[in-house]
């Protein structure tokens, strides 16, 4: 087994179809929030507040969160599988990833929420 | 008849006698009917005759010839020495083990070319005729089977060179796709299994340094995107 080279997990399509989409929700609310935004004059503090907290704009901004952690678990995980060469230490790396990942979506929604 | 010298950097190594690898500075003149690069390297190994590296159709058919010409890959003898530089730097291939100067060894290329069984599956009793295919199926070829193996592509593919062992490479899933388009191939998706794979397929990145080598000018990207887009058109 030592030198043998084994491949054939057999997934990848998903993630790749994934990140492809995330990327397009992740530029769709760019556009969206700016649009929004450039309707908002004067932009004050309070200004900014009402819109963020409105329940529309708190669903798409909980969709560009969860856009943006699966958009960088895929790169995050491309770049490990890129190059970190020993399995143990390349798993260790996609699960501290995740983690950190799952933490901040955790923490995004609940500033999200507080708003 | 005018008269130029070519100032040339190699790259030599002979494991027999180097300790490690140098680049050597040697110049030649060349005559008015030295066109391509491949005439000055004809040149230059009359020059010195220890200097080693593959030709042999000088016609850009046979893929032999490729190498890492000025930091980009390509076929010496589809190269013109008037669209090169006083000095010209000649490398090896990026990222395959070295035999000798400019020869390296592709067996890792081509352990991925074949695993994508680069042939016609097609469990049919052969018909008395062609198997026939209509111009539009024909089409879908194009692009794809001009491809020679001169391997300017995939060692041109960082993720090649991360990754050899596991990665196909751009050359080798231009030829996978080759057969995925062949209305006359009944493999389809025994190749998409063998294909779909974190590895196998999806260390393409996207970043068209296999497009910008390619010395036939195709265009290993695109037939990569569409090994995707077969998965998707699978899937969903």
């Amino acid at each position: 087994m030592v030198n043998k080279i084994i491949v054939g997990a057999h997934y990848g399509l998903k993630d790749w179809l994934g990140q492809r989409i995330t990327a397009a929700v992740m530029a769709a609310y760019t556009v969206i929030l700016l649009v929004l935004l450039a309707g908002q004059e004067p932009l004050t503090f309070e200004v900014w507040y009402a819109f963020m907290a409105d329940g529309f704009m708190r669903f798409l901004t909980f969709l560009f969160i969860l856009s943006l952690m699966f958009h960088a678990w895929v790169g995050v995980r491309d770049i490990w599988m890129d190059y970190v060469k020993p399995t143990g230490l390349r798993l260790a790396l996609h699960v501290l990833t995740l983690l950190a990942l799952v933490g901040y979506t955790g923490w995004a929604v609940s500033i999200l929420w507080r708003l | 008849m005018t008269h130029r010298t070519m100032q040339f950097k190699i790259y030599r190594y002979d494991p027999d006698k180097d300790a490690k690898p140098y680049l050597q500075d040697i110049a030649v003149e060349l005559d008015s009917t030295d066109r391509k690069l491949l005439d000055a390297m004809v040149k230059l190994k009359a020059k010195d005759d220890s200097l080693s590296f593959r030709r042999s159709c000088r016609e850009g058919v046979c893929g032999s010839d490729a190498l890492n010409i000025n930091g980009k890959n390509g076929l010496a003898c589809l190269t013109d020495l008037k669209d090169l530089p006083g000095t010209v730097v000649l490398r090896p291939l990026p990222g395959l083990p070295i035999i000798r100067d400019l020869i390296v060894d592709m067996t890792q290329f081509f352990k991925q070319y074949h695993s994508i069984k680069p042939y016609l599956i097609n469990n049919d009793p052969p018909p008395e005729t062609e198997r026939l295919q209509t111009p539009e199926e024909r089409d879908e070829l194009n692009g794809l089977y001009e491809c020679i193996l001169c391997a300017c592509c995939s060692t041109a593919c960082p993720s090649f060179w991360w990754n050899p062992d596991k990665y196909v490479g751009p050359a080798g899933l231009l030829q996978a796709y080759r057969f995925i388009a062949d209305t006359r191939d009944q493999a389809t998706s025994e190749r998409l299994d063998n294909l779909e794979d974190p590895y196998r397929l999806f260390r393409c990145h996207s970043i068209m340094n296999c497009v910008d080598a390619c010395p036939k000018n195709l265009n290993p990207m695109r037939a990569i995107g569409k090994i995707k887009d077969a998965m998707v058109r699978r899937a969903v």
